[in-house]
């Protein structure tokens, strides 16, 4: 029975090699959280702060000042009405239906998160786009950390920094950073070669050759990119809410533990109105800065 | 009187430019097969056998300050390689380039962009023109990488979008002109950065005729002020002729005739370029100074002046077509004469193909 035949049954490992090499994984990484978890949590304190303040910032101010901020966003973008109304109407109603504070929560949320995949994703592509080499070792970690089930790379943050806002914003940033990445880097790679030739040949530095055309050139794709990593940062709330990110994901949460099915639509809604936001806000302004190319002879 | 004289302390003959012995092979190890490209090795064999393609073979070349100097040749003949050597957008294989006593190909990179934002700017087929700039942020472009402020470097471009002919368009961008239009802020942005060399790959070939003999119209009138070394590639016969004062003709990457244009025209040096001109307009093309002769005895009538062209000239025999008139070369006077023999001899078409005998004898 213990020679059970290797042709039928795959040869796997007992279980109790399993257990071992498992249990072994496992305490090397307990023990890497309790000689630098400390050490981690600190250097993260800065960002803490910054993310309490600006969140007790948009929790703070009156209504209809944060209506009007982002109003007025809508329309530095569009320079339409269409996208203002829409705006407005949006938070018009997710006030009404008493979701108002969550949603601030969220925004703060999403913003910082956004912010940071943007600092740092950015001048990651860029450096890319320059390198084959680098291209090809950080493509594959770009792979794993979207295809990867976001539950997963949960456990490892939360035990190393436990619940709350940080490791939370660390999960967002992980899952949402690589479309920032990618099309930084393809933007970059699909400036015109006769373009760049010109701008060589008239003498400019790797610096303004990259500051003064590339990244130019290559915005309206490194706009898509950002509003790629705004909607995932979004859809990450929910799943963030799991280790104890307030905002509109702890009432879906709740709503799918409990069999609320009205709670839970109406702040899935809620979630689904920011995205709309926030998608249309950056592509229109990624569309205005384009609008070079399409102006008529 | 002319500019190439005034050049003359430039270089060991007074060349603005001097190319010497410059190779340019594409491929894996360039170096390896050098010595078989020395040898003579044929552009096809090297490709087949040691999979390297022969871009410029042993190109040697003097461009004068102050001319137009063209370089033709069909496509795949290397003129666009070897416009792109000059200011080191291609790195040679071997060989050399002096401009103005310096030796281009040993600029470090500071130096190399030095060099290509103050001593040589360029015009491209396809324009190349920043798209997310204005016809004014273009034109200013060279004068903002060398270091000028906004406001200077749009004072400066605003005079230049002026002398080709774009006042008024200074807000717009490219993506808005026409192919003409873009071409001229192309020529702007080039002239705008002040450099005394000017680089022309195939700069009007991407244009309709009309608006191409008007873009010669305004280099020829520009050049005409300012006396530039051009270097102007193209592959159109009647271009070269019409704006070159000397014309080199490459083909399979090696220059196989360098002179100016009467002398590509009434001495071709193979068969291959005696296939190329022998369709031209000669009296049109041809000048009065390449045909007089220095005797000045016997010449009566209106004086010729010696820019004319050939088809001109012949109106100054319409009331005596047996004498000979007195020409006038500009700033230096009456310098010889000519006659009607040695027109109608230029004119000639040479070397009429048995081919072209027979089908005439047939019909």
């Amino acid at each position: 029975m213990a020679e059970s035949n290797w042709l039928i049954e795959f040869p796997a490992l007992d279980d109790a090699t399993l257990r071992a090499f498992n249990r072994a994984v496992d305490d090397a990484y307990l023990a890497f959280t309790r000689t630098y978890g400390a050490a981690i949590e600190d250097a993260f304190t800065p960002l803490l702060r910054f993310m309490v303040w600006f969140e007790q910032a948009m929790l703070g101010a009156p209504w209809w000042l944060v209506i009007a901020i982002v109003a007025g966003l809508a329309w530095t973008a569009s320079r339409g009405w269409t996208l203002v109304v829409l705006v407005v109407a949006s938070f018009m109603a997710i006030g009404v239906m008493g979701m108002w504070e969550d949603t601030m929560r969220t925004m703060a949320m999403i913003s910082v998160c956004t912010l940071i995949a943007i600092v740092v994703g950015i001048p990651i592509g860029i450096l890319m786009s320059r390198s084959d080499r680098l291209k090809s070792g950080v493509v594959p970690v770009l792979d794993v950390m979207q295809t990867m089930p976001s539950f997963v790379y949960l456990i490892p943050v939360v035990m190393l920094l436990g619940l709350g806002k940080v490791p939370g914003l660390l999960a967002v940033v992980i899952y949402a950073i690589p479309p920032v990445i990618r099309l930084t880097d393809l933007g970059i790679r699909l400036v015109d070669k006769e373009v760049l030739e010109a701008t060589d040949a008239f003498g400019a530095s790797p610096w303004q050759r990259l500051w003064g055309v590339q990244v130019p050139l290559a915005l309206p794709n490194i706009m898509a990119g950002i509003n790629q990593t705004i909607m995932m940062a979004l859809a990450m709330v929910v799943v963030a809410s799991m280790i104890g990110v307030k905002g509109l994901g702890q009432p879906v949460l709740r709503a799918v533990t409990n069999q609320y099915f009205a709670m839970g639509v109406l702040n899935g809604l809620a979630v689904v109105l920011l995205a709309i936001i926030f998608d249309r806000v950056t592509q229109s302004y990624g569309r205005r800065m384009q609008r070079y190319r399409h102006e008529s002879r | 009187m002319s500019p190439a004289e005034a050049g003359g302390a430039n270089g060991a003959n007074g060349a603005k430019i001097a190319i010497r012995d410059l190779y340019k092979i594409f491929g894996r190890a360039p170096a390896s097969v050098l010595p078989l490209v020395r040898d003579g090795i044929g552009k096809t064999e090297l490709l087949e056998q040691h999979g390297h393609v022969l871009g410029l073979d042993a190109i040697t070349m003097n461009v004068r300050e102050g001319d137009v100097h063209v370089v033709m040749g069909l496509s795949g003949s290397g003129k666009s390689t070897l416009i792109r050597h000059l200011n080191r957008l291609i790195e040679p294989t071997a060989g050399s380039i002096v401009v103005d006593g310096d030796d281009v190909l040993a600029l470090a990179p500071p130096d190399l962009r030095a060099f290509r934002r103050h001593r040589a700017s360029m015009v491209f087929q396809r324009f190349a023109l920043h798209p997310h700039r204005t016809v004014l942020g273009n034109v200013g472009y060279g004068l903002r990488v060398q270091g000028l402020t906004r406001p200077q470097a749009e004072e400066r471009a605003r005079v230049w979008i002026d002398r080709v002919g774009l006042g008024g368009f200074e807000d717009r961008y490219p993506a808005a002109l026409s192919g003409g239009m873009q071409q001229r802020v192309g020529l702007a942005r080039a002239l705008a950065t002040d450099c005394d060399i000017l680089l022309m790959d195939e700069a009007f070939s991407a244009l309709d005729p009309l608006i191409r003999t008007d873009m010669q119209d305004v280099l020829l009138r520009i050049q005409g002020e300012l006396k530039k070394t051009i270097v102007f590639i193209t592959h159109d016969l009647d271009e070269a002729l019409r704006i070159g004062d000397r014309i080199a003709i490459l083909r399979d990457g090696a220059v196989i005739q360098e002179g100016t244009t009467p002398e590509i025209v009434m001495h071709p040096a193979d068969a291959y370029i005696a296939d190329f001109v022998k369709d031209i307009n000669r009296a049109r093309v041809l000048r009065v100074k390449a045909v007089m002769s220095a005797e000045t005895n016997g010449a009566c009538g209106p004086v010729v002046p010696a820019q004319a062209t050939l088809e001109e000239a012949l109106t100054f025999f319409h009331s005596d077509p047996s004498g000979r008139r007195p020409v006038h070369v500009e700033e230096r006077g009456v310098m010889g004469s000519v006659g009607l023999p040695e027109i109608l001899r230029a004119v000639e078409r040479p070397n009429v193909g048995p081919s072209d005998a027979r089908a005439s004898a047939m019909t």
